[in-house]
């Protein structure tokens, strides 16, 4: 799903950028968990942050092995 | 990078939201990635094909996408929640009938023509069917309009920065539009599309998450028009169609004909067929049958857009009610109650923690960005293959294009940048240059049409069609602006309100524009049929998808979209 003569496909990048995003929105909701913030937002009883950054590192760790530039070879 | 975003901060004064470290650096994150895919692609970017037109090297994906992207700017993500909230569900006209069935006719039945023709702008098509000044007048309309619309959405994201964070506007303005400007200057189109695929998806991750837990909140779909019904006793905001019978049964103030007529025929087919800030997406396909099907997967997912952009809009009906509704701009000003403008950062504020209102902002930015760098890279292809080289240069040798697409790039952004701080100063521009761009829209579609299904077109009569389209919409927008009761004439209705004008009048001035081509070209001479070949239907010869199994073909994917977008109509109806 890239140009061909492209070394490295745009998925490659999506999944890094989304797999980063996953790791820091993850640690900041296990963070919340333990330390409660002064003023938590609706639902925070959700823990949003952990299962939405979850989802974004299976994501991103998905398309960083599928498109990874070394497996294309 | 990371300086300039503090500094930012530093000067916030009162604002809707507040970023936290975490949030910062998910924006740090998010321009660090497009600069880098920029400087990335600047070495597979060597000549004119492949800074204007990718290389003619996308898969289907990534054009459908990027072709999505392309009209996806944060205007629109908090434009249209907001008409969510002040229309209710009518506002998704704008996304099913609006775009899908324009969408799958490109796909269809326009994009082999484009395809075929090896043109590199819908006004190089015009040139080849019509000659010269159909394509001089399309292209410097084109243009000029372009990078003005680029200037006022500038303007506009750095406003919503300013109310929503505090951001001081100059930084936003400055920091977006050269970021933009050095990613495409860097990999031309190439870099442009990478980035829209990029920003599509961070917009669905950063935007996904609002509805999701409004409707845990509201108690699902059901939960939610129970609660609106409660809210608004007296509106209807949750049918699609049903209340569209008379213009007064419905809050927009339209009539169904309207609706079909003008927004799903003529408005939708004219932006999403002609304008060539998205056809150019398509044309960067790397075959005839990607291009085909980039359309039909931008589509599929111009589809569920209304689940990010038209629910929050809902759920606001939903959850702010009695002290806490939202109210038009003036009434919020006079009460300090919160405009329905704000519906979208208000939702992000009640539901998004550190860190995932980052991904919010970064969501709002990403779409303001795809939009912007879609703007210039029009701009840049048209000024280059459709003013400069034809009218100023001819023959200059290849790498001579390349570097002036990387120059007018810039150029573009700097009178995008220019535009934004007119528009400042005088604020009453923005509805006028929005007007400027409807008028060309409706009729370029009726003109384009024409010229492919029809060979008995010539090129008079294109030419004077167009302009004559063209005219007839100025004058009437002019019109209802002199004597607002015109609207009962050119709307055909004394009960039909603001929202219905640009519908009719598109309609008129497209009717117009095929009457004068039709009668002008009936009394002129055409072009022989092998002139024609490649460009018009019935004198090209299509490449047969015979070979294809059932699910590899066009067609086959185009009905099933068109299948689910009669079934979701008739659902919501």
């Amino acid at each position: 799903m890239h140009a061909e003569d492209e070394r490295i496909s745009i998925w490659f990048f999506i999944g890094m950028l989304v797999f980063a995003y996953g790791i820091v929105i993850t640690a900041a909701g296990i963070y919340e968990i333990f330390v409660r913030p002064a003023h938590p937002v609706v639902l925070a009883s959700l823990h949003a942050g952990v299962w939405w950054g979850a989802f974004m590192l299976i994501l991103g760790g998905f398309y960083l092995y599928k498109f990874s530039p070394k497996k294309e070879k | 990078m990371a300086t300039a975003l503090a500094l930012i901060l530093s000067e916030a004064p009162a604002k809707l939201l507040s970023l936290t470290f975490i949030d910062v650096l998910i924006l740090v994150l998010y321009f660090v990635m497009i600069l880098g895919i920029g400087f990335y692609l600047k070495s597979y970017t060597t000549t004119s094909e492949d800074f204007f037109m990718a290389g003619r090297s996308m898969t289907a994906w990534v054009a459908g996408l990027s072709f999505l992207a392309a009209n996806l700017g944060s205007l629109e993500l908090m434009g249209w929640a907001a008409a969510a909230y002040q229309y209710g569900i009518l506002a998704t006209h704008w996304y099913w009938i609006g775009a899908i069935p324009a969408m799958l006719f490109l796909g269809i039945v326009m994009m082999p023509f484009y395809y075929i023709s090896k043109t590199h702008s819908v006004p190089g098509y015009l040139k080849l069917r019509y000659g010269e000044p159909a394509r001089v007048l399309s292209a410097v309309t084109f243009g000029v309009m372009t990078v003005m619309m680029s200037g006022i959405n500038i303007y506009s994201m750095a406003l919503v920065m300013k109310a929503i964070l505090g951001w001081n506007i100059n930084y936003s303005i400055w920091i977006s539009s050269l970021t933009v400007a050095a990613y495409v200057v860097l990999g031309g189109l190439r870099s442009a599309i990478f980035n829209e695929v990029l920003q599509f998806v961070l917009i669905w991750l950063g935007a996904m998450l609002i509805p999701i837990i409004g409707l845990v909140e509201t108690g699902g779909w059901s939960g939610m028009v129970a609660r609106i019904h409660q809210n608004f006793p007296n509106g209807n905001y949750t049918h699609l169609w049903s209340t569209l019978g008379h213009f007064s049964d419905n809050p927009m103030g339209v009539h169904w004909t309207g609706i079909v007529l003008g927004l799903g025929f003529v408005i939708s087919f004219g932006y999403w067929t002609t304008d060539f800030l998205v056809v150019q997406r398509v044309l960067t396909a790397r075959d005839l049958r990607s291009a085909k099907m980039a359309p039909i997967i931008g589509a599929s997912f111009k589809m569920i857009v209304p689940f990010i952009v038209i629910l929050p809009g809902l759920l606001g009906l939903a959850i702010f009610s009695g002290d806490h509704r939202l109210v038009g701009e003036s009434q919020a000003v006079a009460t300090g109650l919160h405009s329905y403008n704000e519906v979208l950062p208000l939702m992000l504020a009640r539901y998004c923690g550190p860190g995932l209102l980052g991904l919010g902002i970064t969501a709002l930015l990403a779409g303001f960005m795809s939009g912007m760098a879609g703007n210039v890279s029009a701009f840049a292809t048209v000024w280059t293959y459709d003013i400069y080289r034809p009218l100023i240069r001819k023959d200059a040798p290849d790498s001579h294009y390349l570097s002036m697409g990387r120059w007018c790039t810039i150029l573009g952004v700097l009178i995008s940048i220019g535009t934004a701080y007119f528009v400042m100063q005088f604020l009453s521009i923005m509805d006028y240059v929005q007007a400027l761009f409807s008028f060309f829209i409706a009729p370029l579609f009726g003109t384009v049409i024409l010229g492919m299904l029809w060979k008995r077109t010539t090129s008079a009569g294109g030419f004077w069609g167009l302009l004559a389209g063209t005219l007839s919409s100025v004058g009437m927008w002019l019109w209802v602006k002199i004597d607002p009761h015109a609207l009962t004439y050119i709307a055909l209705s004394p009960k039909a309100r603001d929202m219905a004008e640009n519908m009719y009048r598109g309609l008129w001035s497209w009717i117009i524009c095929v009457v004068v081509t039709v009668i002008i070209s009936l009394m002129t001479t055409p072009k022989p049929a092998s002139e024609l070949n490649g460009l018009v239907y019935g004198c090209t010869e299509i490449p047969s998808e015979g070979h294809l199994s059932l699910y590899q073909r066009p067609i086959f994917w185009a009905t099933i979209v068109a299948v689910i977008f009669v079934i979701l109509n008739v659902v919501f109806w």
